[in-house]
Order: structure tokens, then C-alpha cells, then sequence
């Protein structure tokens, strides 16, 4: 019996996989051992993959211990790929996972990095593989009979000649150097959760063309809305697999802002993203995957005419704008119970639960803000009277009518330096009629209160 | 053939011409917001400013880069209209509290930070084909051609959806805002020294409601005007300034210019 794995304890005490078991409870008495559980771990595997599709479209289990993800494109979501790792990182970590993980060119040189790097979380910049490889997946008689012969690092096998390798070691070196350098191409063969509805075609000839693409896209979201219909769900997320006749897979991913199995609306969605798809020569097989569902309630049709109910939602046309823009670039502004001008305003999601309350309506407020707040030189004969004029970009208004001041208070309970902090807003009006938004740091008597300085932070 | 039957032909004839210029559809020509103001509307073709139609707005001077007053306009007249409300920025430096004040409340307007303007024009007719939306508002600060704003006229026209274009710009009196285009009325609005908070007390302290002098420059079917109102209030009513309200239009600009 042999050592499987041991966790980061047993390594501290010098216990190392693939030590013979009665080494190891001779080293340490009272070692806990339980018994290697193969299938639990290979189900657990593929369930940590699915788990993973959050980040990836393209994920697939690495047996025995390893998680592919390709996150060609995806990257950008999470913020770039250090962000990306030390997200998946923290996550695997507050679920009870110690993980190691790598971002690089090549699914080779990921994985030995993952593996073999002292650091838990490595991006290799694309390019640096060569000097980053330290061991490739090659089975542990090959490596001791490597090291006989005086091979330490990859860097030497990969200047030797191929020839007397290849007769020596077989094939498998050789490939492995290939992969580890991205010579030779390794697709991934990603995971499909069994609990989403999915559907897949084959086609008899490699499909190339965009149209043929969208005649396809039709039929897949035909059975694939039938199925979500079927179980009372609507797709929040849609993966598009395109799979190439050269083994690799490319991915459109589409979300929606309110659940939705209305074919025709998904179905625009997909074909608007096709052209960042690159078909290759041909492509083999499309899947269409709903990795994200939310419960969609059954609603009686109003009227004789069904379909027009989900054209006129704005649902349908905030995932036009933002699949095209980018999340995040459509909101509705949601008031926040707060008197600082730049916080009384949060943005939220267009869809949704409907903003409930709204801002004080009595109070002058600026149709802009300036972000932020710009400096000018006031004058003004009295700490507690507005300005007599002030010069902005080089400008000098004079000021002919104003109001205030409006005293606002710093928010103690966010920031220490706020405790006394004071703003005085002015609205005033120049000779030519324009408005605008003025405050003075500071109550004009105690001067920990603010330096006094003016700042325009708005016009009406 | 009698006096009576040549108006008919006559009207007839005219109804068929502003049919073929306008391309106006029987359902949307009678739909119009109303300024609640005589001489305003009496000014515009359809009694109003026509829904379904391309309206551009800007500011003049140094108001044209913030173009406030055109936005609160915008603001005040969408709130007559029911239906949701999209935005269209081009920068994030709207403050939707002022906005609630005079207009459409927050949970009827959809913001859209489009960053470009190109984007903004796509994010705009985008908007403009769907159908029951109470309008759409874009902030645009890049070139407008012919070409661009007709296919906004004409994706307004086809869906009924009333179309905003502020107008913005870095410079003052961009040339760029003269180039002619599609639109079926265009207007500038600046501000204008307000009157005292309390007329009968000049010397009291305070602002008053503002003033904005609204220049109808181009209009479909009508003809140029010129007047000094009084922004919306609570109720969402413009007035015409009460000093000014008796005199012929045209004798305001110069008015105001002196």
C-alpha cells in the first residue's frame, strides 16, 4: 500500500505521495489514514469542473487532481487574469480547497506550472513558457531514467536531438515537449453538466458560413426553450459551442437581464456575437448550453396575440445594448440616503426590482456633476455669504443672484477623516443666466472644518 | 366647380403633400406633446412637438458643452409622456436627482453610458426601433450627417418612439452644429438672467425660477420663433415671461440681445 495523497499537514512531517504506507506510519505514529476513494474523486473532479464553467464556458476535468479552464476571451470579466486566479483561489479556499493555479500560453505549460511553481497563483506572460517549464506529464520511470542520464531541466531535453530520444523513450517525450511549447495543439474536451438543459448537432458537412450558422442557431434554441419551458426555467446565461474539425472549440457566451426562453429574442442575442467566431475549416458540431437558469413563472397570455408581450419589455432591449456594450454600461439610478452629492446616487441594474424611493425634490440639485469637483477662485466678503465672482477655466463669472448655503455634513460613519469635515454649497447665477453648483470646504470658522478653497461641482 | 369644392381639393392636395414630406403614418400624426403653452404650440405644425419624430436640441455659447437647460426641457417634456425612458450618455456626468425633479421619476429612465459617439447613434436607434418606449434621449458631441439623422427620423417615424438628440460640444458655437439634418424641429435653449425670487420685492435675496430663451431654429411645415419662459415649475408647466408675453415674437431676440 502506497501513500495517495497527503494533505499540507503530512507534508510538513515529510510524508510525500507515493512513499510505501508502513514508511509513513514509521515515520509518524498515529497518522490518520483514509482509504483512496478513485471514483469519489473522479466525480468530485467533475464536479469542481462544472463548478468552474462560472469563469469559462470551456472547462474539463484533468485527472487525477487537476481543473482545466480555458479562459481564452473570458479573462476581461474577472477583471484580467491575476484577478481572475486570486478570485478562483479565494473561492476554492472559502469552501475548504487548497488549490494552486496558472494562467499561460498552453494547456502544457499551465499545468506544470500549476503544478511545480512555489507560488499559488502564477500568470506566465505569453511567450515565457520556454523559461517557466520546470517538469512535463511524463510517467515517473521515464523521469528517474531521464534524470540517469543527467537530464535536470527541460531546457536541455528540449536542445537534444529528437531522433535518439524518441528511440530511447518513446513518443510520449517528444509529444509533451511539443504540447508544453504549443506546437503541437492539445484541445481540451470541456465538461457538460448533466442538470442544464443543452442540446447538440452534428452536421454531416463542416458548416462555415454565418447564415448556415444562424439556420442552426434557430434549431438548437427550438429545443432547447422547449426544454426550458418543459421544467418552468428561463436562461439567465447561454453558452454556444462551435466545435472545429480540428479538435479545438470555440465559445460565444450571451447573458439576458431578466430570465427569457423566447426563441427569436436568444436567438438575435447569438448572431449579433457571431462574427467574434472563427470557424477555421469547417466546424463539425455546435452545442448549445443554458449554464445559468432562474425559475420563470407561466404568465396568461393578455390577448389572442401572444409574443408581443416580450418586444415591448425593455427587458429585451437592455440585453441588446449590453451584450453589445458590455455589463454594467446599462443601469437606473436608485437614491441613496445620503447628503454628499456624488453618493446620493447608485446605479442598479436596469432590471429588477424598480428604484422605491426617490431624492428630496425641494433641494436645487445640478443636471451635471463634475467628477471631480474643480477648482476656482472665489472671492466672497463674508465666510457665511456666497461669492461676489469667481473665475473658472480662466473665465471670471460675476455673480449677480445665489443661493445658500446648503450645509453639508462629512459621513463620520465611513471615513475618520470626515468626522468634522463640512461642505457649504452655494447656487449662484453669473450676468449671463447660467447657473452653477459652488462649495466652499469648511464652515469659514474653525478651519479643521476644510481649507476654505472653492470648488465648482455642478451646473443647473 | 364651386369656391367650396376648390377647398376641399385644395385641403385635400395639402393633406396628400404633408403625407408624402413629413412620411408621418395616420396613427402618430395626431400625437404630440403639448408645451401647455399658447404661443409655443401655435408655432409648431401639429399643435405640439410631434412623438415619433427626430428633435435636436442644443445650447448656445459656453452652455453648449453642458447643455443643461436643453436637458431639463427634454426632462420636463417626457414627463407628459407615459412609458419608459431611455438615455443614451455619452459621459457619466448626468445627476438623475435633478432630472426627477422636473420629470420622468427614477424608475421610468434607463441609463445607457455608450462612451463613444458612434455608440451612442447605434445605442440610439437601437432604442428608437422598439416599440413602446416613451422616448429616447442621446447625448451626442460627434458630427451628425444627413444620412445619420435620417435613419433616426426614419426608425422614429416607423416605431413611434420620440427622439431627443442633445447636442454637445467641447468648443463654443461648433460650425458642426449648423450642418443641416433630418431632424423635424431644431432648437436651442440657453439661460437668461432670471427675474427676483419674489416679484413685487426686487431687493430680496435668492433665485428665482430660471429663464430660458427658446429658439425654434429649423421646424418641418413652420417657421422660426423665438421666446423667453420661465423653466418648468412643480407642476411641470412652463410660462412665458410675463413682461414679454404680450409682444410679437419677433421683436424678442432683439430684445434679448440688447
Amino acid at each position: 500500500m502506497v501513500v495517495a495523497a497527503a494533505d499540507r499537514a503530512a507534508l510538513a512531517l515529510g510524508i510525500r505521495p507515493a512513499m510505501p504506507l508502513a514508511h509513513a506510519r514509521a515515520m509518524v505514529p498515529g497518522l490518520t489514514v483514509v482509504d483512496a476513494d478513485l471514483a469519489g474523486d473522479a466525480a468530485a473532479l467533475a464536479r469542481m469542473a462544472a463548478w468552474c464553467l462560472r469563469y469559462s464556458p470551456l472547462t474539463a476535468g484533468d485527472p487525477p487532481d487537476g481543473v482545466w479552464i480555458d479562459i481564452t476571451g473570458c479573462a476581461h470579466l474577472h477583471g484580467g487574469e491575476a484577478a481572475l486566479l486570486a478570485d478562483l483561489l479565494e473561492r476554492l479556499g472559502r469552501s475548504g480547497t487548497q488549490a494552486h493555479a496558472a494562467v499561460a500560453d498552453t494547456p502544457g505549460a499551465a499545468h506544470a506550472v500549476a503544478r511545480f511553481a512555489p507560488e499559488p497563483a502564477a500568470v506566465i506572460a505569453p511567450g515565457a513558457h520556454q523559461a517557466a517549464i520546470a517538469p512535463l506529464r511524463l510517467p515517473p520511470e521515464t523521469v528517474g531514467a531521464l534524470r540517469r542520464l543527467g537530464f535536470e531541466r527541460i531546457g536541455q531535453l528540449a536542445e537534444t536531438a529528437r531522433g535518439p530520444l524518441v528511440r530511447r523513450f518513446g513518443q510520449q517525450v517528444a509529444l509533451r515537449l511539443d504540447q508544453a511549447s504549443g506546437r503541437v495543439f492539445e484541445p481540451i474536451q470541456p465538461v457538460v453538466p448533466d442538470d442544464v438543459a443543452a442540446h447538440r448537432l452534428l452536421f454531416i458537412e463542416p458548416l462555415l458560413t454565418a447564415e448556415a450558422f444562424g439556420t442552426v442557431i434557430d434549431e438548437l434554441l427550438n429545443t432547447v426553450c422547449g426544454k426550458l419551458e418543459a421544467i418552468g426555467q428561463g436562461a439567465r446565461r447561454l453558452d454556444l459551442l462551435f466545435e472545429r474539425i480540428d479538435g479545438s472549440v470555440q465559445a460565444i457566451r450571451i447573458g439576458t437581464a431578466a430570465p427569457s426562453r423566447h426563441a427569436p429574442h436568444l436567438a438575435r442575442l447569438l448572431k449579433e456575437r457571431l462574427d467574434t467566431v472563427d470557424p477555421g475549416l469547417g466546424v463539425e458540431a455546435m452545442q448549445l448550453r443554458v449554464s445559468l437558469a432562474e425559475t420563470q413563472a407561466f404568465r396568461q397570455a393578455a390577448g389572442l396575440v401572444d409574443g408581443d408581450r416580450l418586444e415591448t419589455s425593455i427587458a429585451a432591449l437592455v440585453d441588446r445594448i449590453e451584450n453589445r456594450l458590455g455589463p454594467g454600461s446599462v443601469w437606473r439610478a436608485a437614491a441613496v440616503e445620503s447628503d454628499v452629492p456624488e453618493r446620493s446616487v447608485a446605479a442598479v441594474p436596469a432590471i429588477g426590482d424598480a428604484p422605491a424611493t426617490s431624492w428630496p425634490l425641494t433641494l436645487p440639485r445640478p443636471v451635471r456633476l463634475l467628477d471631480p469637483p474643480q477648482p476656482v477662485e472665489a472671492i466672497a466678503l463674508l465666510p457665511d455669504q456666497p461669492p461676489v465672482a469667481f473665475t473658472w477655466r480662466r473665465k471670471r463669472h460675476r455673480v449677480c443672484r445665489a443661493d445658500g448655503p446648503e450645509r453639508v455634513h462629512g459621513e463620520w460613519w465611513r471615513r475618520s477623516a470626515e468626522v468634522v469635515a463640512v461642505r457649504d454649497y452655494f447656487a449662484v447665477e453669473d450676468e449671463e443666466g447660467c447657473r452653477f453648483w459652488l462649495f466652499r470646504r469648511g464652515d469659514g470658522g474653525d478651519p479643521a472644518t476644510g481649507d476654505l478653497r472653492w470648488f465648482l461641482h455642478g451646473r443647473f | 366647380m364651386q369656391p367650396a369644392d376648390h377647398i376641399a381639393v385644395l385641403a385635400a392636395l395639402k393633406s396628400e403633400i404633408a403625407r408624402l414630406e413629413r412620411r408621418i403614418t395616420a396613427g402618430c400624426r395626431e400625437k404630440v406633446v403639448s408645451f401647455d403653452l399658447a404661443a409655443v404650440d401655435a408655432a409648431l405644425p401639429a399643435g405640439g412637438l410631434a412623438l415619433g419624430a427626430l428633435h435636436e436640441l442644443a445650447g448656445t455659447g459656453c452652455q453648449v458643452e453642458h447643455g443643461t437647460a436643453a436637458a431639463l426641457l427634454t426632462a420636463g417634456l417626457l414627463a407628459q409622456v407615459p412609458g419608459e425612458v431611455l438615455w443614451v450618455l455619452e459621459q457619466a456626468d448626468i445627476h438623475p436627482p435633478a432630472l426627477a425633479a422636473v420629470g420622468p421619476t427614477p424608475d421610468r429612465v434607463v441609463y445607457v453610458h455608450a462612451r463613444k459617439p458612434k455608440i451612442v447613434l447605434l445605442v440610439m436607434e437601437e432604442g428608437l426601433r422598439h416599440r413602446g418606449l416613451a422616448g429616447v434621449v442621446a447625448e451626442f458631441s460627434g458630427a451628425l450627417g444627413l444620412t445619420a439623422s435620417r435613419r433616426l427620423q426614419l426608425a422614429a417615424e416607423q416605431s413611434g418612439v420620440t427622439a431627443f438628440l442633445l447636442r454637445r460640444s467641447r468648443c463654443f458655437d461648433n460650425p458642426v452644429l449648423l450642418e443641416p439634418s433630418a431632424a423635424v424641429t431644431r432648437w436651442r435653449v440657453a439661460t437668461v438672467p432670471s427675474g427676483p425670487p419674489l416679484p413685487h420685492a426686487p431687493e430680496t435675496p435668492g433665485l428665482g425660477r430660471p429663464r430660458w430663451r427658446v429658439d425654434l431654429i429649423r421646424c418641418r411645415g413652420g417657421e422660426a420663433h423665438s421666446w423667453i419662459v420661465e423653466a418648468f415649475d412643480a407642476t411641470g408647466r412652463c410660462h412665458l415671461v410675463a413682461d414679454l408675453a404680450d409682444r410679437p415674437a419677433a421683436a424678442e431676440p432683439r430684445r434679448a440681445a440688447a
